[in-house]
C-alpha cells in the first residue's frame, strides 16, 4: 500500500509489470493503487443507485452529493496527514464548529475577512495546542484530542450561549465560500488537490510518511519530528475550522452544536476507507477523498431508496470492517511478493 | 597513512544519563582522511559517543573541535552542515519508502521555487551510487522493507558517504550482513579512504574488520579510551586480552563484593 502512496503518479507505470490478460492486469492495477479499488466501488454504486431511481445522478441530487462530501472530504484530507504520522485528532469536529463561532464573535467588530482569518487562526491555535500537547507532554493524542474534544463542544456551547446564530449577510466573500452553489465542491477539490501534492511531492510530505512509518530513524536521519507532527495536527485543525466555515456560509446558520464526534468519525471512516492506516506510515489524500464519495454515495443511495438511517451505520460499519480488513490482507500479499 | 591535520578532537567528553554515568571524560582525536577502529564491550558507550558526534544527544561535559574549531552540536541537521555523517545501527531507514526516497530523506533534491520533489533527479543519482558502492539491489523504486539486511546496510552506507560527509561514523555497518556483502562493503571503506576526502570512525565488534580497514584503533573501557594504538602496533590477540582482562576484573570484583 505504502509504495503508491509514496511516489504517486510518478512510479505508477513503471511498477506495472507486463503480464497477459486483462484480468491479471486489472488485479494488478487493484493490488497498487489503493484508490483504483475504491473509485471502482463508488462507481458501481453510482451506477446502482441510478438504476433504481433515476433521481440519482439529477442536478439537485447531485448537488446534495456534492454538499455532503465536500466537507467531510477536507476534514478526512487533514486527517491523513496525522495519521499519517501515527497520530489522531479526534477533536476535529468540534474545530469545525469553533472556528465559524470565532468568526462570529471576531465579526461584530472586524470586516468579514478579517474575521475568517481569525477564526482559521482560532482553529490552528486548536491544534497547536493538541500538538504540544502530544509531542512535548507525550499525552497520546487520543487522549489529548480526547480532552480537546469536550472542552471544545463545551466552549461553543458557552460562547453562542447555546443558540445558533446567523452566518454575516450575503456578499462577495460568503458566496465564493461556501454559500454560492458548488463552491464548496470546488474548494474541496482545490484543497485535496495542493494536499495530494503536499502529501506526495514534497520533502514536508515525504517527512510525514518518515515520522509515521519509523520515529526513531526519521529522528536519526534529521527529520525534525515534532514539527512535523505539530504541524500536521495545525493543518488538520485548520482544514477541520475551513470546513466549519464553508458549512455554516451555506446554511446561513452558526450552530453550537455543528460538527462534532459524527462527523470526525466520519471523516477518519473515510480515509480509512481510503486505504490509511491507523497505525502510521501509509495514506493518501485522493482515497480519503474517494472514501468520502463512497460514504456519501452510500448515504444519499440508501436515503432515495427510503433506507433507514439504523440499516445506513450498519451497512457503514460493514464497509470499515471489509476495507481494514482488504488492507491488511492486501498489505499481507504485497510483502510476500504476489504483485 | 595518518595526516597531520585533525579533523576532529574530543576532549573530556561527560554523558549523564540520570544516575547512570555513559562517558566519562572521553579524549579522542581523528586525522584527516584516517579511519580510526573504535571498539568496546557492549555498554560501553560506543553509541553513546556516536551519538554525541552527531549532534544526537548533548554532552554534560567537555569540548568537541572540528578542524581545531571549538563547537557546539545542537543538532543532527547542525552536525551534518558541518559534514558528520552516521550509518546508525538501526541504519535509519524508512521500511515504507523506497529506496530513492531513504537515499535523499532530510536532503531532498527539490525544484527550486515550491521545493517540489525532483524525483527523476533522486532517481538518477540513487541508481549511480547504488552502482559506486557495488552491491546488487533489484530497483530503486522498490520498498526498503523488501530488502536483504546487506542492502539495507548499503543504501545507508551510500547516503552518508554522498551527503558530503568529511567525517563519517559507522556503527557497527557490518553487522547485519552475510560474508560477500561484508566483504563488498569493506572494500567501499577502503576505496573512500583511498579518496582521502572523507575520515571514518568504524564501530565493530569483529576486531578482525578493524584490522583489515582502520589505521589506528581506540578500546572504549566504563565511558573511557583506555587504548590508543595504530593497528601496526596492535593485533587482535592484545586487544582479546585487555577486553577479557576487563571482563575477568569486573567478575572477580563481584565475587569479592559478594
Amino acid at each position: 500500500m505504502a509504495k503508491p502512496a509514496v511516489s504517486g503518479g510518478v512510479t505508477s507505470t513503471d511498477n506495472v509489470r507486463q503480464q497477459p490478460g486483462i484480468g491479471a492486469h486489472l488485479t494488478e492495477i487493484l493490488l497498487q493503487r489503493r484508490e483504483a479499488s475504491i473509485f471502482f466501488v463508488a462507481v458501481a454504486l453510482a451506477v446502482y443507485f441510478q438504476s433504481s431511481n433515476s433521481a440519482f445522478l439529477s442536478q439537485g441530487n447531485v448537488r446534495t452529493l456534492s454538499e455532503f462530501t465536500a466537507a467531510t472530504a477536507i476534514i478526512s484530507a487533514g486527517l491523513v496527514m496525522l495519521l499519517i504520522c501515527g497520530e489522531i485528532d479526534l477533536s476535529v469536529g468540534q474545530t469545525f464548529g469553533f472556528a465559524p463561532i470565532v468568526m462570529y464573535i471576531a465579526d461584530q467588530t472586524l470586516i468579514l475577512p478579517v474575521a475568517i482569518v481569525i477564526g482559521l487562526v482560532a482553529a490552528a491555535i486548536v491544534g497547536l495546542v493538541n500538538g504540544l500537547v502530544t509531542v512535548y507532554l507525550r499525552v497520546p493524542s487520543f487522549i489529548a484530542t480526547l480532552g480537546m474534544l469536550f472542552l471544545l463542544g463545551g466552549l461553543n456551547v458557552t460562547l453562542t450561549d447555546g443558540f445558533p446564530k446567523p452566518t454575516p449577510e450575503d456578499s462577495f466573500v460568503t458566496n465564493a465560500l461556501g454559500a454560492a452553489d458548488w463552491t464548496g465542491i470546488g474548494w474541496c477539490i482545490v484543497i485535496i488537490f495542493l494536499m495530494h501534492i503536499l502529501l506526495n511531492y514534497t520533502p514536508w510530505g515525504l517527512h510525514t510518511f518518515a515520522t509515521g512509518g519509523n520515529i526513531v530513524g526519521a529522528s536519526e536521519a534529521g527529520v525534525k519530528v515534532a514539527r512535523i507532527k505539530i504541524g500536521n495536527f495545525m493543518l488538520c485543525a485548520m482544514l477541520g475550522g475551513f470546513a466549519g466555515l464553508l458549512e455554516a456560509f451555506r446554511i446561513s446558520s452558526i450552530d453550537p452544536l455543528a460538527g462534532g464526534p459524527n462527523t470526525m468519525f466520519l471523516a477518519v471512516a473515510a480515509a480509512v476507507i481510503g486505504g490509511t492506516a491507523l497505525a502510521g506510515g501509509v495514506g493518501t489524500i485522493l482515497g480519503a477523498f474517494l472514501g468520502t464519495a463512497v460514504i456519501s454515495i452510500l448515504t444519499n443511495g440508501f436515503t432515495l431508496q427510503g433506507v433507514s438511517a439504523y440499516t445506513f451505520n450498519i451497512i457503514l460499519g460493514i464497509a470499515i470492517l471489509v476495507a481494514m480488513s482488504l488492507n491488511v490482507y492486501i498489505g499481507r500479499l504485497r510483502r510476500s511478493g504476489a504483485t | 597513512m595518518a595526516g597531520q591535520q585533525e579533523t576532529l578532537r574530543l576532549e573530556g567528553i561527560v554523558k549523564r544519563f540520570g544516575a547512570l554515568t555513559a562517558l566519562n571524560g572521553v579524549d579522542l582525536h581523528l586525522n584527516k582522511g584516517e579511519v580510526l577502529g573504535l571498539i568496546g564491550d557492549n555498554g560501553a558507550g560506543k553509541s553513546t559517543l556516536i551519538k554525541i558526534i552527531t549532534g544526537f544527544h548533548r554532552p554534560d561535559g567537555g569540548t568537541i573541535l572540528i578542524d581545531a574549531r571549538p563547537v557546539v552540536l545542537k543538532s543532527v541537521s547542525q552536525a551534518r552542515t558541518l559534514g558528520i555523517e552516521t550509518v546508525y545501527q538501526d541504519l535509519a531507514l524508512i521500511n515504507e519508502l523506497s529506496v530513492y526516497h531513504n537515499m535523499f530523506l532530510n536532503s531532498e533534491v527539490t525544484f527550486p521555487p515550491l521545493r517540489l520533489l525532483n524525483n527523476r533527479e533522486m532517481k538518477k543519482r540513487t541508481a549511480r551510487y547504488i552502482e559506486d558502492i557495488g552491491v546488487n539491489i533489484p530497483s530503486i523504486d522498490t520498498q526498503v522493507a523488501r530488502l536483504s539486511g546487506g542492502q539495507r546496510q548499503a543504501i545507508a552506507v551510500a547516503r552518508s558517504v554522498y551527503s558530503k560527509a568529511h567525517i563519517l561514523l559507522l556503527d557497527e555497518p557490518l553487522a547485519a550482513m552475510g560474508a560477500k556483502e561484508g566483504a563488498q562493503i569493506l572494500d567501499f571503506i577502503a576505496r573512500l579512504k583511498q579518496d582521502g576526502d572523507v575520515s571514518m570512525i568504524l564501530i565493530a565488534h569483529n576486531y578482525a574488520h578493524v584490522f583489515e580497514v582502520c589505521d589506528r584503533v581506540n578500546l572504549l573501557q566504563r565511558g573511557q579510551i583506555t587504548y590508543d594504538k595504530p593497528t601496526s602496533e596492535s593485533s587482535v590477540e592484545e586487544l582479546t586480552e585487555l577486553v577479557v582482562a576487563e571482563y575477568r576484573q569486573a567478575r572477580t570484583g563481584r565475587d569479592a563484593a559478594s
